[in-house]
This record gives C-alpha cells, structure tokens and sequence, in this order.
C-alpha cells in the first residue's frame, strides 16, 4: 500500500532526526525550550530573509521568539550596503525620445541605453540581496515593489526606477503613511500611473483608481465618483524635467472643492491620502498582505483585524505590524510550515545566500529570476507579481528546476576540469547564461562539511533541516556530496518556504 | 443599465450560484462522455483593453469624429467591410478573410454593471463571473474539469507565452504554460513528480510537474511549415502555437496574448503597431494552419478585460471602458456582423457604451456549437449562443 510506506518512511525519518537530536550536544539543542531552538530560528529566518547559511541559524537558535525579532527589526537598514551603478545615479535633465530627439537612430540609441542602465539596476539589487547583512530590510523593499507598483517597462528612465527603489528601501521597516504620501510623489510612479499626464479639467484616473483598488482600500470600498473626484485632487503633481524630481505645478491643480467618501473640501492630493489612512480597510489590506507574504497562504481574518488595529493605532509602524505577525501563534503553526512558494528572488538569492557564495555574475541571477517569472523592476502590471502557487506553472518549475540544474552541474564539471558542454548550448542565450551560472563557486563537498556528523550521509541530514522546510520525498538520500546536495535542490519542499 | 435589471441579474446570480454549490455532481452528471474536442479552440488575449472603436471603425458615424478629434482613424484609411464600419488600417491583412466570410465581427461584447479595474475585469472574463461574483476557476478549467480532453491529448489546454493561466486558471484541467516548444521538451527531462502532497501548494506543485511530464511525452515540436512567421514576439507565440497544433496528439485549446493595449496616451502609434503584429499573426497562424488541414476545424476568438471610453482624453489616449468589438475566425465561421454597433449617442453617464451581446454568450457558442457540450453546467446560468459558426 502507498500510504502506508510512506508512513513508514516518516517514521523512519523523525526517528533519524530524533536520533540526531539524541547524539548531537550543540549549544542550539541544549538550550532551554522558550527559546527557538535550530528549526524555528531556521523557519523565521528563511521566512524574512533568504536563505539563511547554517551559522546564521545557530545565532539565532538561542534566542527567544521576542528577543530574535526585535535582534531582525533592530538589524534592518534604510540604505543599500553596496553603491549603485555610476549610470542610474545621473542628476542632470531627464532625456525622452521626443521632438528634440526625432530621429528613429536617437530613438533606438535610447531605449538601448535605458535596457542596459535596467539590467545594471537589476544586477546590483540583486548584488544587495546577496550581500545585505539585514536580508529583511531587501525582503520589504521587494514586498513594497510589488506594492506600489511601477515597471521600467512604461517608466523606461532606469534612473528614475533607482530613486523609487530607494525611497522603497528608505521607508520599508519605517511608516506606511510616509511611505504612501512618498509614492504618491514618486517621479517613477508619476510617469507609470500617468500622473504626469493628468490636469486640472482634464484628470487622469490612473493612480486615483489603483491607490484606492491596489495600495489602500481594495476593491470595490470606494465608488467610481470618489475616483472622479480623487483624480482632481492628484492634479499638479507632476516631474521636473530639469531635475527629474517631483514638482508641484500651481497652474494645472484643479482647487476646486471636491467630494470624495462623502466629505467635501477644496481636496488636494495630501488630503485625499490621509482620507485614505483613515479607512480601516487600508490597515487591513496592508496587514492581510503581510500575512500572505510572510505568515501563511490564507489569513486569520480575527487575527488580521486584530494586528491591523495595532497598526493603525501604531499610527502606522511598520516595525510593530512586522512584529506583530512574526510573534503570532499562526507563524510558528506546524500546519503552516513549508505552505507558501518560495518567489523567484528567494529561491535564487537563497540558494546562493546558503550555500555562502556571492558571485560576481550577479545579472545571471537576476535573468534567472525573470526567466521564473519575476523580472525585477518591471512586474507584470500595477497588481503586480500574484504570487503564491501563480509562481508555478509548467513554464516556471522547468526554470527553477534549470536553475538548480545548471548550478550544481557546473560545479561536478569543473571540478572534473571539463567546460559545460549540454544541449543547452544550442540555444545561444541559454548558453551564454549556463557559462555564467557555470562561473559560481558552487562546492557541495564544503557546504557539507560544515554541518557536525561522521558520514556524509550524517551531515546530509543536517543540510536538509537547514534546506527544506518539510520532510523530502523520502527515498533514500544518496552516499555521495553531490548526489545528496542535487536531491534536496531538486525536492519539491525546496520550492516551498 | 438601470437599477431593476442589475438586482435582477445579481439576484439570478446569486440564486444560481448557491445551487451550484450545493449540487456539485450537477454538472459533472450533465456533462456527456465526449465533447468534439477535435474541432480546436485558439483565444488571443488583447490584453490591457484594446480600443474597439478603433479597431472596427464606424467611420459614417459622424459622433464617433466628433468624440475623437485627435485619434480617430480618418475615412479615407479605413478598411471598408460595409457603408458604415471598416478595419483599422494596420488590420488590412485580414481583408481576404473576410472577403471569403470567413471572418465575424462580435460588437457591443460586455457584461452588466462593468467593471473599470483591469484585474477585476479580466477576472469576471475569465472566470465567467457575473460582475458581483467572484469565483477562482478560469471557465474552461470548469469546462475541462467537467469533460476533460482525451488522455492521449498532450494537455487539455496550452499557454504560449503569458504566465497568467487566465481562463485555464485553477485544479481541474492538464494546462501547459511554455513559451518555446523546444525549450519545454529539453527542459522538461528535468520533471520527475515525486512525495506526498501535504498541502495545497505542494500538491499545486507536483500536479504542474505530472502535467509537463504528460505534454513531454506527446508534444512534437518537429513539423517544418512554410508558412513565414512575422518577426517579433507575437510572430513567435504564433509559431510556437502552429508546433502545439500540429503534434498529433492534439490539444483543444491555445492560449496567445498579446499585451500593451492599456493606451491611457498616445495611443495611435501603439494600436497600430499592435494590431499590426495582430493581423499578421492572424494571417501566418491562418496559412500554418490550412497546411495542416486544420483551418476548418479552429475556431479564433480574441478577447480582453474591456473597451475604452468613446471619448479621447486629452493625452490623445482613451481611458478604460467597457463593451467592446472581438472577431471569431475560422473555416466554419460565418462571416459577417454580429451584436449590435456601438450607439455612441446613446452612452452611460460616464461616458461608456453600453453592451449588446454578453461575453459569456460567445462562450455559449464555444460550449455547445464548437465542442457540443451543455454551456449552463460551466456558465452556471443559460446563455444562447450566438450563430456565428457552424458546428
């Protein structure tokens, strides 16, 4: 019978692990049983960062619930620990391909300069990722994308998508209300959601309509007229030219009085964002979303109304709301351990982070990540990436599974001093990128020896407590380094987090 | 629409709705053993609301000039089909279908009490929802889930080039999403299903692999066309859907998107260059498939969240909108006009048009006259197909 092998299997897997447990005297195990232990400092630092290395597990392994989240939002940044590319921190005027730059060759001239200004972008974000010593404060600046959506895609400026990733970073552990009013104001998110092109007795509904569907309320606690009367509001906010800034334009604001959730007064933009922040729903979405990224697939609606309203009486704090839902009981729930899919970004940043290499070939990882259906910098749409099992079609997996592939085979082939040569190498840009990803300091032999145990096959058991967040498929692990680190890459709970 | 119809049509809704979750083997029993699932279904997705009004032109409606005094398609460019409507120039390359009635054009296709988000729009789309419902299967997933596509078919449905699954969204149906039929056959040797699904992305995760795993063993990717594809990444999609089509093992559905149609500014260059990449996709997708021998058994259906608003804004764009123009083609569609033209002196407070033909009336006609299978089991509400294609 099928099920009852497989009962077999974890039964004979709990009792390996126990068997462990029994033999190995680490600090982390004989600490007291209020603070984390090995497996839940592991779960908490896979769930707010990337993947965590093996000492970074035992750092947190003494610590208790409180006292390891408070050490996480403590340790968060609002800067970038590494400088960015030289292009994308140009202050002069902002260039457009229009009338002054007519002809179709100043045309391609810039959409080719702006691709390559992105994939440097792209490349040192994810650099940062690799590298940050708070992977939570590049975890919220990610979940913050995704929130207050822009794509180089419209923006086209790579510039402009820096200064919003920095503003994302600056408030991402700080205040939402802060960090709503400085989207609002957001060259990137001007030119995206067409601020740029709305007026007064001429507004553009864009960003009216997706603050109060997408950044705020949700949709359908708002009517099409407060949208009307919104998009009045926003008008006059527009972007420098000279400065590429945000700039405040007198004449084309509409002052005019109007009536948005039923009150009425001579509304601007500021205005209509604290109405906004005074809605209950708007904490509640935020909160829900959190939940979503950082908690479990499917709310607790008591709970979320119970964090949200913390929040908002935080005066919205995003470190409290954060604390809030990584102290919950809901988080630490056995039931929800290894339920949400790793995005793109985590699985690719984590494999690296845990593995402890950081590559310089860091635009092959953010091509990896987009080939899995996250192109950094340039979601899909204003709803952004939609997560959750979304990240796994058939066209996906293939590519997480590539990924996986193409690392630790590359490390067996130049270990055996032979270049990669694989059918992949027809295709020229998937070749170009195996040469890449070839280049990485991949070595399963010393990621294993850090783990305590006799045999291999010993440590490999600890790689699998540090790798998958549930037990694997359950055949027997293989003997050798290799063979075992390419089994637990390629399990399916090494998808999930 | 007024008052009295929405409370009547959401109270139907609602009413149907709680019927259908109360009797779940309903439609299941409903359904017959085999649908002609041989007669093949290909959607092109028009994604970000392409604008109607000036894909099918009503270019002797003198309002539709006066509402748009910068981006309407002027008379003497526009491809005449009759005395009142024509094709946006870049869509020439459609002209011969229809001069062989080959080709219908599906007007006023909407839904009541429209919705104006992207999201939420496409949602109801793909769902088949009614406005104020909300359901999480794409309408073929219910269809598929119902009467599934033979084994032997390599998936019961295909996704070229798009991540969203759409109308294939959720459990129930063998969807494939790829990009390269090349890629996925090398790539999918990476697939191996295996462990015990302990929750629902686990499981989500091990069906997504058992699917490549299926589509891997009966996919070809082999068959030299002479048909020339266009350049660029439609031109592909299209080619890489002509290699799905022709396996032998079948497939009923093909899923193209063609994204960027959310022209809030500027909007003639970008339509036409997208219709552009439409009509010759059309066109190449067409010849593939007459070399195949299967141009009269495909049914083409385009399709998008919306229309957009009848009055030009003054980014020379068009803001999102509602009912909306689509075309059918195929051997076996009927050619000619369909709904009603769009009553431009007769438009909605906001400024929009309202509909004549429910969308779900055009997956009416797929359910019953394409595939021969009851449509109120997966619509969960009676729709009357319309005739725009001959069984």
């Amino acid at each position: 019978m099928r099920t009852s092998e497989s009962i077999a299997r974890l039964v004979l897997q709990t009792a390996t692990i126990v068997a462990i447990l029994a033999t190995s005297a680490t600090a982390a195990f004989a600490a007291p049983t209020d603070v984390l232990g090995y497996d839940d400092a592991r779960h908490l630092l896979v769930r707010t960062g990337f993947g965590p290395t093996d000492a970074e597990v035992r750092a947190y392994a003494p610590l208790t619930r409180e006292a390891a989240v408070a050490k996480l939002l403590k340790e968060t940044r609002t800067t970038a620990s590494t400088p960015p590319p030289e292009s994308v921190t140009d202050s002069g005027p902002l260039r457009y391909p229009n009338a002054e730059m007519s002809t179709a060759e100043e045309k391609k001239a810039f959409a080719r300069q702006q691709a390559r200004d992105g994939l440097a972008l792209r490349a040192w974000w994810v650099r940062e990722m690799l590298v940050t010593p708070s992977p939570l404060t590049e975890r919220m600046t990610l979940f913050w994308h995704n929130h207050f959506v822009s794509s180089q895609a419209k923006v086209r400026l790579a510039r402009l998508m820096y200064r919003q990733n920095v503003a994302l970073r600056s408030y991402a552990t700080a205040n939402f209300g802060d960090l709503l009013h400085a989207m609002a104001k957001d060259p990137a998110m001007l030119v995206y959601l067409d601020g740029v092109r709305s007026r007064k007795g001429a507004p553009n509904e864009n960003f009216a309509r997706e603050v109060m569907e997408l950044f705020t309320l949700g949709e359908g606690r708002y009517g099409e007229q407060d949208i009307k009367e919104a998009a009045r509001a926003f008008t006059g906010w527009s972007v420098d030219r000279q400065s590429g800034e945000f700039v405040f334009r007198p004449r084309i604001h509409d002052y005019g009085v109007k009536t948005v959730f039923g009150k009425s007064a001579a509304f601007d933009g500021d205005d209509v964002l604290d109405l906004l922040l005074a809605r209950p729903e708007t904490a509640q979405l935020v909160t829900a979303k959190l939940w979503r990224e950082f908690v479990s697939p499917d709310p607790d609606p008591k709970e979320v109304r119970r964090i949200a309203g913390r929040f908002v009486a935080s005066r919205y704090d995003i470190k409290t709301v954060l604390s809030d839902l990584l102290l919950c009981d809901a988080f630490y729930a056995a039931e929800n351990r290894g339920t949400l899919v790793k995005s793109p970004t985590e699985l690719v940043v984590g494999t690296m982070r845990s593995f402890g290499v950081a590559p310089d070939a860091t635009l092959a990882l953010a091509i990896a990540t987009a080939a899995m259906g996250q192109n950094l910098m340039a979601p899909p749409n204003v709803k952004g990436w939609p997560g959750g099992e979304a990240w796994i079609n058939t066209n996906t997996l293939l590519a997480r599974k590539q990924f996986v592939d193409r690392v630790t085979r590359a490390e067996v082939a130049r270990r055996a001093g032979a270049t990669v040569t694989t059918p992949d190498d027809a295709a020229p840009a998937a070749g170009a990128m195996q040469r890449r990803l070839s280049g990485i300091d991949f070595d399963s032999g010393r990621f294993l020896a850090q783990f305590p145990g006799v045999t291999v096959k010993e440590r490999g058991q600890w790689a699998q407590r540090l790798l998958l967040p549930v037990a694997p498929q359950g055949d027997d692990p293989p003997n050798d380094a290799d063979a075992i680190v390419r089994a637990l890459l390629f399990d399916t709970a090494y998808q999930l987090k | 629409m007024d008052r009295r119809t929405f409370l009547q049509s959401s109270l139907a809704a609602a009413a149907l709705q709680s019927l259908g979750a109360a009797s779940p083997s309903l439609a299941f029993a409903a359904a017959p053993a085999t649908a002609s699932y041989r007669n093949l279904l290909v959607l092109i997705e028009l994604s970000g609301g392409n604008d109607g009004l000036n894909t099918v032109v009503p270019y002797a409606d003198p309002a539709y000039y006066a509402l748009r005094p910068k981006i309407a398609i002027a008379r003497d460019d526009v491809v005449q089909l009759s005395d009142r409507a024509g094709l946006h120039p870049a869509l020439a390359p459609l002209q011969p279908l229809w001069r062989s009635e080959e080709l219908a054009v599906l007007q006023g296709i909407g839904y009541p009490a429209p919705n104006l988000s992207h999201f939420r729009s496409i949602e109801i789309w793909d769902t088949a929802s009614s406005s104020d419902a909300y359901l999480t299967d794409g309408w073929l997933t219910r269809a598929f889930a119902a009467a599934p596509a033979p084994r032997a078919f390599a998936a019961d449905g295909i996704v070229i080039g798009s991540n969203a699954m759409g109308p294939l969204a959720g459990s129930g149906t063998r969807a494939v999403a790829l990009s390269n039929t090349d890629n996925f056959l090398r790539q999918a040797r990476l697939a191996a299903p295996g462990g015990e699904p302990r929750n629902s992305a686990y499981r989500h995760i091990l069906n997504v692999e058992a699917d490549i795993v299926q589509a891997a063993m009966k996919l070809d990717a082999h068959h030299g066309f002479a048909t020339e594809f266009p350049q660029g990444t439609f031109g592909n999609a299209v080619k890489t859907a002509c290699q799905v089509i022709a396996s032998p093992s079948g497939v009923a559905v093909v899923r193209l998107s063609l994204a960027g149609f959310d022209t809030h500014g500027a909007q003639a260059p970008t339509q036409a260059r997208l219709l552009g990449e439409l009509g010759r996709g059309i066109v190449a997708l067409k010849s593939a498939l007459d070399e195949l021998g299967r141009w009269n058994d495909t049914l083409i259906l385009t399709y998008a969240e919306f229309g957009r608003r009848p009055r030009e804004n003054l980014s020379a764009g068009t803001d999102h909108g509602t009912a909306n123009t689509h075309f059918a083609l195929g051997g076996r569609v009927i050619g000619g006009f369909y709904g009603a033209a769009p009553m431009l002196d007769r438009l909605s407070g906001d400024g929009n048009l309202a509909h004549a033909v429910d969308f779900r009336e055009i997956y009416a006609t797929v359910l019953e006259r394409w595939w021969g299978l009851p449509s109120q089991p997966t619509l969960g509400k009676r729709f009357a197909p319309v005739p725009f294609v001959r069984a």
